[in-house]
């Protein structure tokens, strides 16, 4: 491979690229994490195989996920964007040949409310979403870093080269961008500290720690795109003056790990990292360290004394990392999301990215829509658009028609928001007044079947079992909550229990160390804020109104229904079913130990939960 | 599982000192991946050859799930109790394989066949509830489906 010594050589490379290409419909098949799950493996295969045997003029291409999650595996037929969902890979035959005739496939194509979508474009999950920084995810191989350069991948690096780095911090203070990992900090400042500090040696760090559960579209950025995280990294590193980059990723994505990887050997070899980048005599290399699990290290102290070799425990701040961080050394952390956005700032100017959004919050940010939602997938908005847009316009509401009850965004630290403020736009502060946070991202949807007791149990188990233990609060605190949280989900709880959660609440806000702890009541504070009936039900009435606290539910069996299959019995681990062969079944209350497994197996939807 | 020798363990750190300089998490990673868990002997080596206390080596390895101390079954099931899986009842899958299994999260059946753990979140969350069975990943599961899951496995072992 070549090495490229100036924006010069990158461009003629890029001419090159773009020569060679061939002028043939592609279709590209979604196989991030998720569609492997759901069998895009098999299915690329299974597309490889088709073309070959009909010898068809097609390109095959294996992108990173479309976002789409519900529709794995899924494939984009270019140019016109048609969308293909829940493919078999018996399918693929028949929609290379219709490719190849310029005809579509309908019995593929995504439906809704009765009617069919062809195109990407009028597909209601990707009708209002404005994808600046997901939007190459499906054009892109992220093995291949030849994908990336053919569409203007490294120009903004090559461009931000021939500037001095006070003109960049600039540029992105301009822009307005604020940090997309949680606490949405200006990332232009951020830069702004870490370059003024005095030194040789200075860090930049990206932290891809993505810990929030229900939360994955730094995941998916790397998977799908790895050069547009490490295109912003760089840029970033050399507005700061730092020398050498650490990507931390969580253990849990292998596939990440392995693209990023490939990516930076790659980028060394083109001469876009390492020493001499582009020929402009500055240096920087990156580093890839891999998380070992620790919810904690996505704060960026933590982080910092993980990439040491040290316990993941947060210190206290000042001195911040940008003084002080990383071996002592002034040290930049961005998240993986804010990384991604720097190149397109670079491209297409602050004044353009700053038109985009509202007065504080600018640009766009990804949401990972998940849980009762009838389209669930990775979305990108603008900022300022409302809550009810992202869940019912764009996620298609509930799934079966039970009643959307709240969306719980942030992650851990993050809350719950009722329905009833729906209308809320989606910005840093609107999202804090309502007790919750941004956060990295995630949004949850809950419906009548989601209970709001067992949802703050089960983020402050989470958050009991992450904290480090190093300061007292967050430490004690968590676990005397979770104590009261399953007290009140047994029906063992007095009304006192309440006050106590809003106590402890305040305390543990008021004295944590870091930010894990300060929000770590978070939970509990706004479902207490907006669901103090579904606390008080557990509490008094002795029931859970969603039906999903054990100790208040009872499964039985509707002998109107039962024909006696007898597959109930059968899968029952306690033995806890009797009934004849062709009879209605029923249910021993004392031996059932309320797993659920009957109503998974039964397919005649006989057997129900009495609340 | 073979048992390793120190001579073997010793070497085996040796080439990850090599490779990771002073670096003790991703030497740790290392021996975690090629012996299954961290064993004693293990831990004493890095300590001596990196000049880090043992305490410190010990104190590091207990304070991230990804480190075992004890050796991981042949096979692992990974649960995830993320909070998209969770809504969708996550738990309850949990549950009914420690139950099939008659080990907790986070241990392994006595005759070393299975390692059943729970992970905060893997990220693919749209399909959830996830088992992840020996690397490969089966999404939108229920209980009955993950039990059936782990008797098949049973079932191919012991037809040899």
């Amino acid at each position: 491979m070549v090495k490229l010594k100036s924006g010069e050589q990158l461009d003629k490379y890029c001419e090159d690229i773009l020569k060679k290409a061939r002028k043939v419909p592609m279709i590209a098949i979604s196989s991030g994490t998720c569609g492997q799950a759901r069998g895009s493996l098999k299915l690329i295969e299974a597309f490889q195989d088709a073309v070959k045997e009909i010898k068809g003029e097609v390109e095959i291409k294996i992108t990173g996920c479309h976002g789409f999650c519900e529709a794995e595996p899924n494939v984009i037929v270019f140019p016109d964007e048609i969308f293909y969902r829940n493919l078999k890979p018996e399918n693929a035959k028949k929609i290379v040949q219709a490719t190849l005739k310029g005809e579509v496939v309908s019995e593929f194509v995504h439906k809704e409310g009765g009617k069919d979508f062809v195109y990407l474009r009028d597909i209601p999950f990707y009708k209002k979403q404005m994808r600046i920084v997901l939007g190459h995810n499906p054009k892109i191989d992220p093995v291949n870093i030849e994908d990336y350069i053919a569409f203007g991948g490294y120009n903004s690096l090559a461009k931000a080269l021939h500037r001095r780095p006070e003109e960049i911090i600039d540029e992105i203070k301009r822009s307005g961008i604020r940090g997309r990992g949680g606490a949405g900090f200006p990332t232009g400042r951020k830069w702004e500290i870490a370059g003024s500090q005095k030194g040789d040696v200075k860090y930049f760090i990206c932290n891809a720690d993505e810990g929030d559960p229900g939360a994955y579209m730094d995941r998916s950025l790397l998977e799908g795109n790895p050069h547009l995280v490490m295109e912003g990294m760089i840029i970033g590193a050399y507005a700061t003056g730092a020398t050498e980059g650490w990507i931390y990723v969580r253990n849990e994505y292998p596939l990440a790990v392995k693209h990023v990887t490939m990516a930076i050997e790659k980028a060394t070899e083109l001469g876009l990292l390492g020493d001499n980048i582009l020929g402009s005599g500055y240096n920087f290399r990156i580093k890839i360290v891999r998380g070992a699990g620790a919810f904690v290290c996505g704060e960026e102290t933590a982080l910092i004394r993980s990439i040491e070799g040290k316990r993941g425990e947060s210190r206290q701040r000042p001195p911040f990392p940008a003084v002080k961080g990383l071996f002592g050394k002034p040290t930049n952390i961005n998240n993986v999301e804010t990384l991604a956005n720097i190149p397109k700032i670079i491209e297409k100017g602050s004044l353009w990215f700053s038109g985009i959004g509202t007065e504080t919050s600018k640009g766009t940010k990804i949401f990972s829509l998940v849980g009762k939602a009838k389209n669930t997938g990775l979305v990108e908005v603008p900022m300022g658009i409302t809550i009810n847009e992202i869940v019912h316009d764009i996620g298609g509401g509930s799934p079966d028609g039970k009643a959307i009850k709240a969306i719980q965004s942030g992650g851990p630290s993050g809350g719950c928001i009722p329905r009833e403020l729906f209308d809320l736009p989606v910005d840093y502060e609107s999202l804090a007044n309502a007790g919750a946070i941004m956060g990295s991202g995630g949004m949850i949807v809950m419906d009548e079947g989601t209970c709001m007791v067992d949802i703050a149990r089960y983020f402050t188990n989470f958050l009991r079992e992450e904290s480090c233990g190093k300061c007292v609060p967050c430490r004690e605190g968590t676990q005397r909550m979770f104590e009261i949280l399953e007290d009140i989900s047994a029906g063992k709880a007095q009304e006192e229990s309440i006050e106590i959660l809003e106590e402890l609440g305040s305390v543990m806000k008021d004295t944590s160390l870091c930010g894990l702890g300060q929000t770590s009541s978070n939970p509990v504070r706004s479902t207490l804020r907006y669901f103090k009936e579904e606390y008080l039900a557990h509490i008094k009435k002795k029931e859970c109104p969603a039906g999903v606290c054990k100790e208040f539910i009872r499964f039985s069996i509707d002998p109107q229904k039962c024909i006696g299959c007898g597959l109930c019995l059968k899968n029952c681990p306690q033995g806890a079913i009797t009934g004849e062969l062709k009879k209605p079944h029923s249910i021993l209350p004392k031996q059932c130990i309320k797993c659920g497994i009957c109503m998974d197996v039964c397919k005649f939807n006989a057997v129900f939960k009495k609340v | 599982m073979s048992k390793e020798t120190i001579p073997e363990v010793n070497s085996f750190v040796e080439e990850c000192v090599k490779t990771h300089g002073r670096f003790l998490i991703p030497i740790l990673q290392d021996i975690q991946s090629e012996y299954n868990y961290l064993s004693e002997d293990s831990m004493r080596i890095v300590s001596e050859k990196l000049d880090i206390p043992l305490r410190d080596v010990y104190g590091v390895a207990s304070f991230y799930q990804a480190f075992s101390f004890t050796p991981k079954g042949k096979h692992i099931i990974i649960v995830c109790l993320g909070t998209a899986c969770h809504v969708r009842g996550g738990a309850a899958i949990a549950d009914a394989l420690s139950r099939e299994l008659n080990i907790k999260p986070g241990e392994t059946s006595q005759d070393s066949m299975f390692t059943l753990e729970t992970v905060n979140c893997l990220g693919c969350c749209a399909i959830g509830p996830i088992v992840v069975m020996d690397g490969e990943y089966h999404g939108q599961m229920n209980a009955s489906k993950a039990v059936k899951l782990v008797q098949s496995i049973k079932k191919r072992c012991s037809d040899g």
